[in-house]
């Protein structure tokens, strides 16, 4: 074998001497006999390669035996969209954050902006990754389905390019220029902020628009291919799932970033390590909780949207083999809802010292009131029961508890729920603090009023919708109930706030003293989060069922079946793992540089400088530090 | 009895009792997996309010941890100790052994109630207006065909629904045909539980394949009928004007 200046060996050495030997030595007079001699030869050959390629051409599918093409895209799929949605998400708030911080003078939030944005970048790359590594499979394994899908979307192909470059090019600027651009250039730097989430929101929309195509199609046969292709990204469920999405990405990107804060709390070695991860993971929660109250609304919005393009697929999701899903969902949000709020609570507990014994009565009241919401919301309308159980009860539906299982009760649990932990946060907001101003009282008693008429309207609108037609429900009294618990927060907010400018410190907020379960919590939050994210992503893609695009490219491959549920549970948790392998993969190499970059009398960072008399600018303050 | 860990236990005996037995006293008995849910969401509470203060972690762990490790546990208290570990791995054996022995009764089924209907039943309207003429009719077509098993009242309680099991809907409840649409109810009426499809699996249902006796006619005015006679709506995504 031949060896190469590079290393590499020429395999065919061998074979292409013995094939120059069959050569024989020619005239040039005899050149034309030797070419019609190797024409005759190779045609058949021609023939047999442009056979392939016809072949090639018309080829379905293929499959990756023993995993199984469906289990691959599955799972790569899976880890893109999460990972998408955490570099997506955490832009928002991490642009947000640094104008807190340029507002109010405050260093502390620039810098979490900037340990937001450094989680970020060490994302991007991997996220990017499995991006083309879905895209290899899709168009390897489901070839059909892409030149279709490219045929309708290839002028959105074109834009999402652009959008990539542009996000890169943005994202890069950003981060590297963020120590080189403060001072009179900040406002550029947060202009390039503003960019970023402006490609981030384009970078989100366009594939969205292909894979709410396939759920709910737009087929237009006329007209130029960008009319083809905004109109099949115009369909009924775009922007349901864009709103949707959008939400959740913060949701996901703010747990995700009050569990690093978690473990980097657990892991702190000092008390100003330990303050910095404590306020970070209450920021995280607090970012997390602050996008979870407006979910439910976007979440019922799209499946109302989905039930009315299509009956059978809407039936599917909520009624038929599906919708047992929805009940895991009820459990996961349930457990995010109560660790958001246990969160808040020990944060009473812990960083006021002394109101333990004042706060434990709404806690407990507060507690009761999730845990039944959470026990109606759990209750199925069909019920699991032995045939015995189901003799007595005169069917699978029980006279009493059944009402639970129909959507009037989710909705008016669910606005409950959301209520409640509004004024959870509420509460730890105005702990440790004694207001000054003389109208405080008529107000705190006016907003006492308004939660109680609140909870009441909402539970009246939520049994009144048993005796009404469904449409009468969905359209007003669903609709009433999201927009009284809106009224709640945003009147609530800045009255609170404004309250809060005036109020007299009674115990200073002690950062650093989260016992370890509160980190244990953060983390807790952010696997729940995911969970329900692989949870409904599968929920939104199996509705399809055996179609490919709904009503328009039928499923034809060995895995047009829908799996058992027990089987897809199985799949989500491995792919939430995985998820979490990746996530704590790359905050480890992110923070890798942090360690090696500490000397001996840099252990300790430089605490931050409040100025005196500066208001923590996100509720609940943030660590100050004695001068 | 006090501490958080026995105020735990009473509340977890306390609810079991309520939802075993007092609450069959008003209405059907719970079935063992909601009863299960309701008291893991009462033991999650308990340990939620107990544990948000390190005081309370150690007073509701506390006692597990002694008892685990048998410090302080002399007389009564060593030999209540010892008792549960020769009794819980007894209890569990037996739980184990209940569930898996051979035995005559079906499995708990989760049995999809509304399957998604067929793609040529979908979208399909009333084709008749909905007139004081076609309801009566409608009505008149109900007594006759399907009364006998969902009752005169509309309600699930004919005369023949005691030989069935599940029973017949019970259309007056807002948990069945008000949360469908028509097209819906002419599907299940017209194709019966034959024509259920495979993920509503088992088919345990009785109702007659009606298209071989009755005209589509007949089963929409049926239809109209029934929603009237049971004073619901069905669900629709226009308003009446």
């Amino acid at each position: 074998m031949k060896r190469f200046n590079d290393g590499s060996y020429m395999k065919n050495h061998g074979i292409i001497e013995n094939l120059k030997s069959l050569v024989p030595t020619v005239k040039p007079s005899s050149l034309f006999g030797w070419s019609v001699f190797w024409a005759l030869v190779l045609l058949p050959a021609l023939v047999w390669a442009q056979d392939a390629a016809t072949q090639a051409m018309s080829v379905e599918y293929r499959d990756i035996p023993g995993v199984g093409s469906r289990n691959v895209v599955w799972v790569v799929a899976q880890q893109h969209l999460l990972l998408a949605g955490f570099v997506l998400g955490v832009p928002i708030f991490a642009w947000v954050c640094e104008i807190v911080g340029w507002k109010t003078k405050e260093a502390r939030y620039d810098k979490l902006a900037k340990e937001f944005t450094k989680l970020l970048t060490s994302a991007y790359a991997t996220t990017a990754l499995f991006g083309g590594i879905l895209l290899f499979l899709l168009i390897g394994l489901y070839p059909k389905l892409m030149a279709y899908l490219s045929d309708i979307f290839f002028p959105s192909f074109i834009v999402y390019c652009l959008l990539f470059l542009l996000e890169t090019v943005t994202l890069y600027l950003y981060w590297y220029g963020w120590d080189a651009m403060q001072g009179n250039k900040k406002t550029f730097h947060l202009f390039l902020g503003f960019l970023l989430n402006v490609f981030a929101l384009g970078i989100m929309i366009v594939p969205n628009a292909w894979a709410t195509f396939q759920a709910s199609p737009v087929v237009v046969a006329e007209g130029t291919a960008i009319d083809r292709a905004w109109a099949a990204t115009w369909n009924p469920t775009w922007w349901p799932v864009n709103i949707h999405r959008l939400i959740a990405n913060v949701v996901l990107g703010g747990f995700i970033c009050g569990a690093y804060a978690g473990i980097r709390y657990l892991l702190a070695a000092s008390q100003e390590e330990r303050e910095h991860y404590d306020w970070m993971g209450y920021v995280g929660n607090f970012i997390g909780v602050f996008g979870m109250l407006p979910l439910p609304f976007a979440g019922y919005w799209l499946m109302r949207e989905i039930y009315q393009y299509n009956q059978q697929m809407g039936i599917t999701l909520m009624g038929g083999f599906l919708a047992w899903l929805f009940i895991l969902q009820a459990m996961l949000i349930g457990v995010l809802f109560l660790g958001a709020n246990y969160y808040f609570w020990m944060g009473i507990t812990y960083r006021i010292p002394g109101s333990e014994r004042g706060y434990r009565r709404p806690i407990l009241a507060m507690l009761i009131v999730l845990m039944v919401c959470l026990g109606v919301w759990m209750t199925p309308h069909s019920l699991v029961a032995s045939l015995e159980e189901a003799r007595k009860m005169g069917g699978t539906h029980h006279p009493l508890l059944g009402v639970f299982g129909v959507m009037s009760a989710k909705m008016t649990v669910a606005n409950l729920m959301i209520l409640v932990t509004f004024m959870s946060f509420v509460m730890y907001w105005r702990a440790g603090k004694q207001e000054t101003a003389g109208w405080a009282k008529i107000a705190k008693s006016v907003m006492g009023a308004l939660l109680v008429l609140a909870g009441i309207a909402v539970i009246v609108l939520g049994v009144w919708g048993y005796f009404v037609p469904a449409i009468i429900r969905i359209n007003y009294f669903s609709v009433a109930q999201v927009l009284i618990v809106l009224f709640i927060m945003v009147t609530f907010t800045p009255l609170t706030a404004i309250l809060m400018k005036s109020a007299k410190t009674t115990t200073e907020m002690v950062w650093g003293k989260m016992p370890i379960r509160a980190g244990y919590a953060l983390v807790s939050n952010a696997v729940m989060v995911i969970l329900l994210m692989s949870l409904m992503g599968y929920a939104r893609s199996s509705s399809r069922v055996h179609w490919h695009i709904y009503g328009v490219m039928r499923d034809t491959s060995d895995y047009a079946y829908s799996p058992a549920l027990g089987y897809a549970a199985a799949f989500m948790s491995l792919n939430t793992f995985v998820f979490c392998l990746l996530v704590a993969f790359i905050f480890w190499v992110a923070t890798m540089g942090d360690k090696g970059k500490k000397t001996p009398d840099q252990q300790q960072p430089e605490p931050a400088k409040i100025p005196a008399g500066v208001t923590p600018a996100l509720a609940g303050g943030s660590p100050r530090e004695q001068d | 009895m006090k501490g958080p860990l026995a105020k735990t236990a009473i509340l977890l005996v306390g609810m079991y009792v309520f939802l075993k037995f007092i609450l069959p006293l008003f209405t059907a008995p719970l079935p063992a997996s909601l009863i299960f849910l309701y008291l893991a969401l009462t033991f999650a509470s308990a340990m939620i309010f107990y544990t948000m203060s390190g005081g309370g972690l150690d007073e509701f762990m506390g006692p597990v941890g002694r008892f685990l490790t048998g410090s302080g546990q002399a007389g009564i208290a060593g030999t209540a100790r010892i008792l549960v570990f020769v009794l819980f791995p007894l209890l569990v054996g037996w739980q184990a052994y209940t569930r898996l022995a051979p035995s005559d009764m079906p499995p708990a089924e989760n049995r999809t109630i509304h399957p998604a209907p067929p793609g040529e039943f979908v979208g399909l309207a009333n084709p008749y207006p909905t007139t004081p003429e076609n309801i009566m009719m409608g009505k008149g077509l109900y007594a006759a065909f399907c009364s006998p098993c969902h009752g005169a009242n509309f309600d699930g309680k004919g005369p023949a629904a005691v030989g069935f099991n599940p029973p017949p809907a019970n259309f007056s409840d807002p948990g069945t045909i008000a949360q469908l649409q028509e097209s819906y109810l002419f599907w299940r009426i017209k194709k019966g539980g034959v024509g259920l499809p495979v993920e509503a699996m088992p088919w345990k249902s009785a109702m007659p394949r009606w298209e071989v006796e009755l005209p589509d006619e007949w089963i929409w005015k049926i239809i109209m009928g029934e929603y009237d006679g049971a004073g619901q709506s069905p669900r629709t995504w226009e308003e009446e004007e």
